[in-house]
Formats: C-alpha cells, structure tokens, sequence
C-alpha cells in the first residue's frame, strides 16, 4: 500500500494549450494517505477520469509528477506501478473458473499456491462467492461476474493501491447498497489504499473516508461527507451534495449580518466583520432542511425571522420539501411529514450557525 | 380522451410479462407506474401505446377499441430510457418531426418548436445536433419531442434513469409542472419511490407482470394492500418484524414486548408481520410511549441529505433513516426508538390489516 502524491499536475488534451479552458485538469495538488479509502466525484466533464488514467498510468501529465511513497512514477505504465484496477464492466476469463479467476492475478505473479489457495478462500468467503468457485465465469449473472471482478482487485495484499471506474453501474440497484457495505468491510478488514471514481453521490458517499469533489478540472474540496454537507468549501458542492441542493442568495455585507434585498439575516460572529475587506460579491448559501418556515411570528420563538411565501408544497413520503418566495427569489426548504404547510403567507428563519457566507463561489464564513 | 384496458395479458412463449390487467385511466390524469425491474412495466406501457398487441383482452381508448391498432395511427408521444433522437436532425428538426409528419404548416411548426423547447430550456440549442449535447440536454429534446403536439396520451418509460442525480431532481421538478398543464392521459414508470411521491398523481403498483395497487400516490403509500406494495414502494427498504401478539403483548424475538395500542389490541392472538418505515424509527428517545431496539451497525449509506443505517437486530436486519448527512462505524452498537402507533400490522397471507395514522 502507498501514499499517493500529485504534485502540482496539470492536463491538456491539446499539443500547444493556451489557456485555463484548454486543460482539462487545470492544477491538482494534493497528497493521499496510505490505507485511505477516497471517492473521486463529479459531474460527467469535470475531469475525474483524467485524474484517474493519470493515477493509473494510461496517461502521461502535461505538467507535474506523480509520487507513490515519494518515488516518481510519472513515466512508469500502468503494468510497472502494481496498481489493481476494476472496472465498469466485468473483466475476466469466462472459460475459466471462478477460482482460476480469482487465483490468477497471484500466479501471474508467481506466489506459491498454498498462499494463492488462503487467498483466494479468504476473498471468495467475504464476497459471498465460495459456494461458486468450482463453476465456470461463462454461466454467472452480470452481477456474480461483477463480483468476481472485484475479487479479481482485491486478491493481491501488496499493490499500491485499487482503483475503481463506476464498479458497480452494472448492478442491480437493490442489491448495490450490499456490495457498497462489502467494499467498506473489506477496507476495513484490509486497509487497502483504495480510489473509487464515481459521478454517483450515494456511492462515493457511502463509500469513501474523504471524498475528493471535482468541478471544471479542479478539485473544489477534499473532506469527509459531513464536511461536505455541513461546510462545503466551494458553491458547486453545496449544490452537487445534498438533496435539494443548498440555497443561495445574492447579499451585501452589514457587520454580522447579510443583506438580502432588506433581510438583515444574521451570520456567525465576527464572520462578516472578517469577510467585509474581501469585496461586494458575495452570496449566503443555507441548506433546505436547516431553513425554518412557519406559519406564524410566534412559532418562530426568538430567532429573526422574515416575511415569505409558500409557493408550493412536494411530498416526498419522509418528508416535504417546501418551495418558498423569499428576498425575490425561490428558495427550498424540508419540513417533517408531520407537518403540514400551506401555501401563502409564512415566515422563514435562517439559524446563524448554519448559515454560510461565499465570496467568488468559495466559503469564506 | 381515456384509457382503458381490459383483462391485459401478454405472453411471450412460455414467459408471463402482463397478467390479467383492467385499468380505468381518466382523461388528463396522471399515473406513475412503479415496480422493480422486470415488473413488467415497459410491456405495459407498449400495449397501451400499441406498439405490442396484448396476448388477450382489449385495450379502448375514448370509448373505441384500439386493440393492435398500430402506434402510427394513433395519437401518442414517448419518451424512451435510453435518449432517442435523430443523429443526423438539428435539435429543431427533431423537436418539429411530429409535426412534419401531419403537415403542420410552417408558422404553426415553429411556434410550436420554440414553446417546448423554452420549456424544456433547450432554446439556445436548436441549431445543434444531438451528438453535440450533453446526456441531459439530450433527453430534454426527446421529451419536447413528445411535448410538441397534443397528444392524447404521454407515455414516459423511466425517462430519467440514464441521467446523473442532479439533473434528474431538477428535470423532476420541472415534469411536474409541464404535466399538470397537459390535458394528455401521462403514463410514466419508475422503480423509484421518490419519484413516484414527487411527481404524485395516482401510482399503479406492479409486481410480476401484475397490477398489485391503483390510488392516488399518497393513500397507496400511506395504505399499502399488501407486503409486497409496501416493499416496493419503499426506498430504504421498509422493515418487517415477525410478531406474535398474545396476551398483553406483542413479542418479537426473544426478548422484546411492546405494549398494544387499541387497534392491534383488538386483533386475535397469532402470528403477524409488522411493518415499519425507516423514517419512523428515531435515533432519540421521543419519550412516552417510545421503546428501544438495540443493534450492531452495518453501514451507513448517504443519500442526497438523509443517512440510511443498516443495522442487525439478533438476526434480523433493519434500516433507520436519519435527516442530515452522518457517518457511522461499521460494527458500532445503535439504539432506535420506535411507538407502537407507528407499525403497519400484515396478516400471514401479507394483507394489510392496520395502518398507521398518517401525522400521528
């Protein structure tokens, strides 16, 4: 297993790149720990897949290198930098067994058979596939031969890391949420260095210890899903993760407090005090369930509160997502399935705790 | 214009795909079809549209049978998974070909264009080809396809399934709105629960090439018929818990006994299932009446803002839903909180004998 280093590494499909908007990795910097498990997530276009044949080897940065436990394996292919690999489509031998299968990436390597034999057992037990190692590839559903892909992955014990590309968009999706929970075991259990690229939010989410978000050939923000969720760094992230996204609203800075169109909404001490020297652009951003709407002043206790409108009312069993005009604007906000909310007339309060402050698309309080 | 079918089935050799189907669809209403893959909803939909001839019964609309009348001869719009367009139209021209077809004349035509495509914000693209246009902008133009003359009814096959979810909650919100204004009979599948409750409406619930529901969205999801409705219509999975009441108590397992609230008191001593939604387990103690169920956590799944929690109770595996976005240790012990008044009770054949009251 390796740490893995991407120092200063940048990526233009073009022979002469003139600009920003002609690099589809713009810079990426960062450093990834050994053992970690990290999601690589975003919209189709923002340069994860080049981030991963880059890790992989099938490309060559234009500029920067790329380290695994300090030794530069920028040059190397992918073949000489003992990286496992699993993909979006099933990869194996289907005239073989399924235990040939799994043994192969280990006798390729020449490990003597009494390890391949542990190993194999060892792979097949957690992956629920032991019952099957006598039968052929050839016969096994979509899912079963996914399975033995990612054993095909996971077998060896001493590569530098796995990366996976979309795994699991082959399986059905009531029994994904199984093979997600097989994945973070056997992370678990074997501390693997593992890199999952997925445009999925569920998946890199459940998956990954740090999810590495990625917009226009950057990366936005590297945290943890409650990081990501509760401070995300960048605008795009406060949309990306969360369901309805983050609100956001245009505002002008007042000491401790946010302008938006007359609203004075209060911010986290010293928070706008601090920003003020920054400029004007700024935006607040809350999410919908930290949104308070009521029907009446009263309800809303002691906090601040403003005067909205319900526009509407969605149910989606668990809850509701309750559409509100506020500040010229619609905004969202999730009330409990206990509730019920009526159109016209509301109040709406934003908790200064949970509101964000954002100057230029990224957090600044 | 309605939709009505009686007594559907098809056959394909020796595979049941539609089972003795009769449904009533009103005109200018709109129903979600929802069921797991390979429920049979797609063959559903193309007996409806004509594109297959049901194997018996007979399939009317507006009052006249239109049993095997071809799809052509009919006044019908569709909208496929995968995003079917033609490569080699401008976006415009594949928005137009409906109408081209029935000789609209040409200020009709483009009038009509520009409508569906600003309503499905595609307008600044009309000059591009298909291929130029990302997943989601391409599927935008199939729909506006569909959209652009008064059809009699709108069918939709899990239209958004093949787009990442950020476009599909915004393209939800907006078909939501576009329906409400048609005065087409829409058909629209999807495995998804959220999507069913979203879009609302009535939901038709199928299972194995049946029809197990029809309601609207909200009583169907509040009153499932049965087991398997109730499976299907939830996501995370709804938990079920074998109880057997007897005297002053319903047990489940060895060692829990939850005190009766008077309609579950009212039923005879035996075996049932109980059912329960992930959301109406608490990580709190909501206190009287509340009462614990310990377990060992399995995995934390994170969905838009809601944290699924899978976790094992003795040898049973149950799902709490948790608003905000969480992380959990795999094998770290958990207790939820459950009220009584907050199972749905199943009889041994699986029908549904008490529901919980909605708000309680």
């Amino acid at each position: 297993m390796a740490r893995i280093d991407l120092n200063e590494i940048k990526h233009s499909y073009k022979p002469n790149p003139r600009n920003d908007d002609d690099f589809a990795l713009k810079r990426v910097h960062t450093t990834w720990d050994d053992g970690g498990a990290y999601a690589l997530l975003g919209p189709s276009g923002c340069g994860k897949t080049t981030m991963l044949n880059i890790i992989s080897g099938l490309l060559k940065p234009s500029h920067g290198q790329i380290l695994y436990d300090g030794k530069d394996v920028s040059s190397l292919q992918p073949e000489q930098r003992n990286i496992a690999q699993v993909f979006q489509f099933p990869v194996l031998y289907d005239t073989m067994t399924v235990y040939d299968n799994l043994a192969f990436p280990l006798r390729n390597r020449g490990v003597p058979s009494r390890d391949v034999d542990a190993r194999v057992r060892k792979i097949a037990d957690t992956l629920e596939l032991s019952a099957d190692l006598g039968k052929r590839a050839a016969g096994l559903s979509a899912d079963a031969k996914q399975k033995i892909s990612l054993g095909r992955g996971l077998v060896r014990s001493d590569v530098a890391a796995i990366l996976f590309d979309e795994p699991l968009t082959v399986i059905d999706p009531h029994l994904k949420w199984e093979l997600r929970r097989k994945l973070k075991e056997i992370h678990n259990e074997f501390g693997l260095t593992m890199i999952y690229v997925t445009h999925d939010q569920v998946e890199a989410m459940t998956f990954a210890d740090k999810i590495v978000i990625m917009y226009e050939g950057e990366i936005v923000q590297t945290g943890t899903p409650e990081e990501l969720f509760e401070r995300p760094e960048h605008e795009f992230v406060g949309y990306f993760i969360g369901s309805p996204g983050m609100n956001f609203m245009k505002c002008t800075l007042d000491g401790d407090f946010a302008r938006v169109n007359g609203s004075a909404i209060p911010l986290e001490e010293g928070c706008g005090v601090r920003a003020s020297r920054l400029g004007t652009d700024f935006k607040i951003g809350i999410r919908p369930m930290y949104t308070g709407v009521f029907a009446t002043r009263e309800e809303c206790g002691n906090a601040p509160a403003f005067e909205g409108r319900v526009l509407g009312v969605e149910d989606q069993g668990f809850c509701r997502i309750v559409t509100v005009q506020f500040g010229g604007q619609e905004i969202k906000a999730r009330v409990s399935d206990s509730r019920t909310v009526v159109d016209g007339a509301c109040w709406v309060v934003f908790p200064a705790d949970k509101t964000r402050l954002f100057f230029n698309e990224r957090l600044v309080g | 214009m309605g939709l009505q079918l009686k007594d559907v089935s098809k056959f394909v050799g020796q595979e049941v795909h539609l089972k003795d189907i009769s449904l009533h669809l009103e005109p200018g209403s709109r129903y979600v079809v929802l069921g797991r893959t390979l429920a049979g909803k797609t063959s559903l939909l193309r007996v409806m549209a004509g594109l297959d001839r049901p194997s018996k019964g007979t399939v009317v609309a507006g009052g006249v049978d239109v049993t095997g009348v071809s799809v052509r001869k009919r006044n019908i719009g569709m909208v496929y998974q995968q995003f079917i367009n033609y490569p080699s139209l401008t976006i415009y021209d594949n928005i137009a070909s409906p109408l081209k077809i029935h000789g609209v004349p040409k200020a009709e035509v483009d009038r009509r264009v520009r409508e569906a495509a600003s309503m499905l914000h595609i307008d600044h693209l009309l000059d591009r080809l298909p291929a130029e246009l990302s997943g989601g902008q391409q599927q935008r133009t199939a729909i506006a396809r569909a959209l652009v003359k008064d059809v009699d009814l709108l069918l939709l096959d899990e239209p958004l399934v093949n787009l990442d979810y950020k476009l599909r909650e915004e393209l939800r919100d907006e078909l939501q709105k576009i329906f409400g204004q048609r005065d087409s009979v829409v058909v629209y599948t999807t495995t998804e629960p959220s999507e069913a409750l979203m879009l609302g409406g009535n939901v038709i619930v199928m299972h194995e090439g049946r029809v197990l529901q029809v309601g609207t969205t909200t009583d169907v999801y509040q009153n499932p018929a049965n087991v398997k409705v109730a499976q299907v219509f939830s996501d995370p999975p709804i938990n079920f818990i074998p109880v057997s009441i007897e005297e002053n108590c319903n047990r489940f397992g060895e060692d829990l006994c939850l005190p009766p609230t008077s309609e579950i008191a009212a039923l005879p001593k035996g075996e049932y299932t109980f059912g329960i939604r992930s959301n109406k387990f608490s990580l709190f103690d909501l206190g009287e009446g509340y009462f614990p169920i310990t377990g060992t956590v399995g995995l934390a799944e994170i969905n838009g803002s809601e944290t699924f929690i899978h976790f094992m109770h003795g040898n049973e595996s149950y799902v709490v839903q948790e608003e905000g976005v969480h992380t959990r240790k795999v094998g770290s012990r958990i207790a939820v909180y459950a009220h009584p008044g907050d199972f749905y009770v199943f009889n041994k054949a699986g029908n549904l004998l008490v529901a919980p009251k909605h708000g309680r």
